[in-house]
């Protein structure tokens, strides 16, 4: 059985289909990329896997377990995380604690035991400030030693790109969505963060999902890639099947004008 | 970072924009005179110089002629003080036009004081305005003509401020070392001029209670309730030292980090005795202050105990409550109910017993107003929560529910905290209660500010969706930052309750929300210390010093809009506040660190050797 397993998922803003009747599996451990023009519905695919949108119809189930529905908290702690098209970061936590935010669903101290100080509750904390270092290393050295303690709006761009991805890495899941992962970085942090991506899939054996628009990049990385256009999946199949497909063509590039 | 002025082509090639200031701009000095007259005029006319005239702080200068040269000085600082420059550029030299522009600034504030003067002198205005007596200038005492005539005193008034301006200028010529020795002798002369009575009731309550012969340094300081001639010079000069010393070039080790470098035993040793110290001076501390002092501290705690409260709510977790005093009253009713044996359960308990029952209470309070309001951001927030604080207020005034709550009769005879066979009578033996419950307070802030659930709250006040995204899952944490908040409000009306023995529905109005409010907004949003210096200033001094009651609401008003203005951030920011809301200077010390930590990193050269991979 997939991983994640999506059933005719259907999203309507206004009059406008965002995402039409959608199938489509993730098996674990698959990089799988999501490509089409703007507009797609592929920044809104995510947004209904993480329930940060609500579904108007269609099934998402993770391990065969139906997750429409549920709050975003409960579907991180279910092991979908994500980054966002435009970074999204806590700007004024520092570095640490932004990933540190990230351990709130696999720890459980509540307010008794952290006013107690219980012995519980420093292991727990000193295992959250250890993981949330564990995940930021995954950058080398670009996010730890003293930028730990900088406040995350301090960083660059493509810093903070790397910090919302540790970020996600940090909640152990199962799958990460990565919405534009490269946006923003030049050539060199580019090939950089896919020799990541695929580092981090051998290593820990999550599924990637990534929304991509950088060819050379989905080309590289991904072991599937389906396109979507006007919300309905027109093609899926690896780079070289899809890259070929009429409709695909078409999508990007419109209708040739020979028929007229 | 050293100082490197810029080439001079450099600045040329870049255009105006960069060139830098010239120093002191005159007409930037005319409008800071023009603002301090009519700050003058405003504080003569609305009867602020009046009232304080009868309370002399420093020789025989008085409260309200104090403000008035206050006005004069602080303008006239402002008014000569050259224009920041970015780093890296010159700063203008000192010269004779931050002189000038001290002169102009009083010189204009005196002139625009002059025509008031005469306009007041020449028409009866006091029908529309009440507070322009007749013995502001026509009838003695002649108040703003310093007891002159009109003419003499017009003279006076604008020499006098025009003289100060240009003294307050030329504090800018002075080395920034000697300038601010200067300040601080000015400020602490001030301080100690106001706080006469503090500086006075401690240094003989130390005599009585320690046995040390302090009262005499009183009678030396201090002649008829003020400053007097010797005490101003003591107080200066130590001031002045005190600065100089703080300032000068011999860099001694921070104190935190020598008492890092001992060893453990040793230090555990010094926090021991340190912390015993301040136990027995605290425990002393309201014999020495005795009872007046004493009792005006047991008001600020208790409105510290709130503003702990609403800084769990507004500071950390970023939701805007107005109608905090409900769980403050939630916490005085509560009490009352159960201890009062004249309340309609008639139960007369002990206080102890009855503080689950405000943790309850007020816990379910706090349920109740934050349910609603889960999915209500900003403003509609405040605006929604206004209207809970209004209607907890009604329903313990309604008739409705006066057989439980007593309506406008409110709830009598509530008795005092025993502890023991000890009852807590009187404000002295009050302030030990209050102190628990403020430490505790802390406490409660300081853990929860750290830990999973403070991170919580903080990932909400910066997104709260992203916050839902990373798995907070944000009914419970703002379920949890308004039931904690009730709760610390609970208490502050528990011991209100108490220490009035009697609690009417009119206490618990919206002024309450908002002083407290004001309280933790100019303290120091988010930082415990700054919301306790805030509660010690905002709701302590006005009680100490019973002219400003009248006032007391302008003042904050005036207070909010300077900090608003000039320091967002508050008395004692929280570290990431100061940051925030100073953007711009940051992003530059930002740019600057990242750049000189990249030529570090290229130092040592290609990709960091991975520690990570291992684990």
């Amino acid at each position: 059985m997939a991983l994640l397993g999506i059933r005719g998922l259907t999203k309507d803003f206004g009059g406008i289909r965002a995402v039409n009747g959608l199938d489509l599996d993730v098996d674990a451990g698959q990089i799988i990329s999501v490509i089409g023009p703007n507009g797609a519905g592929k920044t809104t695919l995510f947004n209904l896997i993480t329930g940060m949108a609500p579904v108007d119809a269609g099934e998402i189930a993770l391990d065969g377990h139906d997750i429409v529905g549920l709050r975003p908290s409960q579907i991180l702690g279910l092991g979908i995380a994500r980054t966002f098209q435009n970074v999204r970061l806590f700007p004024e936590m520092t570095v640490r604690e932004n990933v540190m935010v990230a351990r709130h669903c696999r720890t459980r101290s509540g307010m008794l035991t952290a006013i107690l100080r219980l012995p519980s509750f420093r292991r727990e904390e000193a295992q959250t400030r250890r993981r949330a270092e564990d995940a930021l290393a995954f950058f080398g050295a670009r996010l730890v030693g003293w930028r730990l303690e900088t406040p995350a709006r301090s960083l660059s761009y493509a810093n903070r790109r790397r910090l919302e991805i540790a970020r996600a890495i940090a909640s152990d899941p199962r799958l990460l969505l990565l919405d534009e992962p490269t946006a923003g970085m030049n050539p060199q942090e580019t090939q950089e963060l896919t020799g990541l991506i695929h580092k981090l899939r051998d290593r820990t054996g999550i599924a990637i999902v990534l929304i991509e628009h950088d060819m050379r990049v989905v080309k590289g990385i991904s072991e599937r890639v389906v396109v979507l256009d006007y919300g309905q999946k027109i093609a899926d199949g690896t780079y070289r099947e899809v890259a070929g497909n009429e409709r695909v063509i078409e999508a990007y590039l419109g209708r040739r004008a020979t028929q007229a | 970072m050293a100082e490197q002025a810029i080439p001079a082509e450099v600045l040329e090639a870049a255009g105006p924009t960069l060139l830098p200031a010239r120093g002191v701009d005159l007409r930037r000095s005319a409008r800071l005179g023009l603002t301090a007259g009519g700050v003058a005029v405003f504080v003569s006319a609305n009867g602020m110089v009046e009232a304080f005239s009868k309370r002399d702080i420093v020789g025989p200068i008085s409260l309200g002629y104090a403000m008035l040269l206050g006005v004069a000085l602080g303008f006239g600082y402002l008014a000569g003080r050259p224009p920041q420059v970015l780093q890296g550029f010159a700063a203008p030299r000192p010269g004779w036009r931050n002189l000038v522009g001290g002169l102009l600034a009083g010189a204009v504030a005196g002139a625009v004081m002059a025509v008031f003067l005469v306009l007041i002198a020449t028409f009866e205005v006091r029908r529309i305005f009440l507070n322009i007596g007749p013995e502001l200038v026509r009838e003695a005492p002649r108040l703003l003509t310093v007891g002159q005539d009109l003419g003499p005193g017009l003279a006076l008034i604008f020499g006098l401020a025009t003289a100060l301006g240009g003294l307050a200028g030329t504090l800018h010529l002075l080395r920034e070392r000697w300038r601010r020795a200067v300040l601080a002798a000015v400020l602490w002369v001030v301080l100690f001029g106001l706080l006469a009575s503090v500086v006075i009731q401690v240094l003989r309550g130390i005599q009585t209670q320690l046995r040390l012969w302090t009262a005499p340094i009183a009678d030396v300081l201090y002649a008829g309730g003020a400053l007097s001639v010797a005490g101003v010079a003591l107080v200066a000069a130590a001031a002045f030292g005190a600065s100089l010393l703080r300032t000068s070039g011999r860099r001694r080790r921070p104190l935190r980090r020598r008492l890092d470098q001992l060893p453990d035993t040793s230090r555990r040793l010094v926090r021991v005795a340190v912390l015993a110290v301040l136990l027995l001076g605290l425990g002393l501390l309201p014999q020495i202050l005795g009872s007046f002092l004493s009792e005006v501290l047991n008001i600020a705690g208790i409105f510290l105990l709130m503003a702990l409260g609403l800084n769990i709510v507004v500071g950390f977790a970023g939701l805007l409550d107005l109608g905090y005093v409900a769980f403050f009253a939630v916490g005085a009713y509560t009490t009352a109910l159960l201890i009062s044996p004249q309340s309609s359960l008639g139960l007369g308990w002990v206080f102890w017993a009855a503080v689950p029952f405000v943790i309850l209470a007020s816990a379910v309070a706090g349920l109740m107003v934050g349910t609603p309001v889960l999915r209500m951001r900003g403003d509609y927030l405040a605006i929604v929560t206004l209207g809970f604080g209004e209607i907890a207020r009604l329903l313990f005034l309604s008739d409705w529910l006066k057989p439980v709550f007593g309506g406008a009769q409110g709830i009598i005879r509530i008795r005092d905290i025993t502890i023991g066979p000890v009852e807590l009578r009187g404000p002295q033996a009050f302030f030990y209660a209050i102190f628990l419950f403020v430490l505790l307070a802390t406490y409660i802030t300081y853990a929860l500010q750290d830990s999973r659930i403070g991170r919580a709250w903080a990932a909400m006040r910066e997104d709260e969706s992203v916050a839902e995204a990373m798995g907070v899952n944000i009914v419970v944490a703002k379920l949890s930052a308004f039931v904690v908040g009730a709760m610390l409000a609970g208490f502050g009306g528990a011991l209100f309750a108490t220490k009035i023995g009697s609690i009417f529905p009119h206490s618990f109005n919206v002024i309450v929300s908002i002083t407290v409010l004001v309280v933790i907004i100019v303290g120091g949003m988010a930082s415990v210390p700054g919301v306790v210096v805030g509660a010690l200033v905002l709701v302590g001094l006005p009680e100490l010093l019973r002219e400003f009651e009248e006032y007391r609401f302008l003042l904050y008003g005036a207070l909010l809009i300077f900090m608003m203005v000039n320091r967002p951030e508050g008395f004692i920011p929280s570290g990431r506040r100061a940051q925030e809301l100073h953007e711009e200077d940051m992003a530059q010390d930002a740019w600057l660190r990242e750049r000189a930590a990249d030529e570090r990193e290229a130092d040592v050269t290609a990709p960091a050797p991975r520690k990570a991979g291992e684990g």
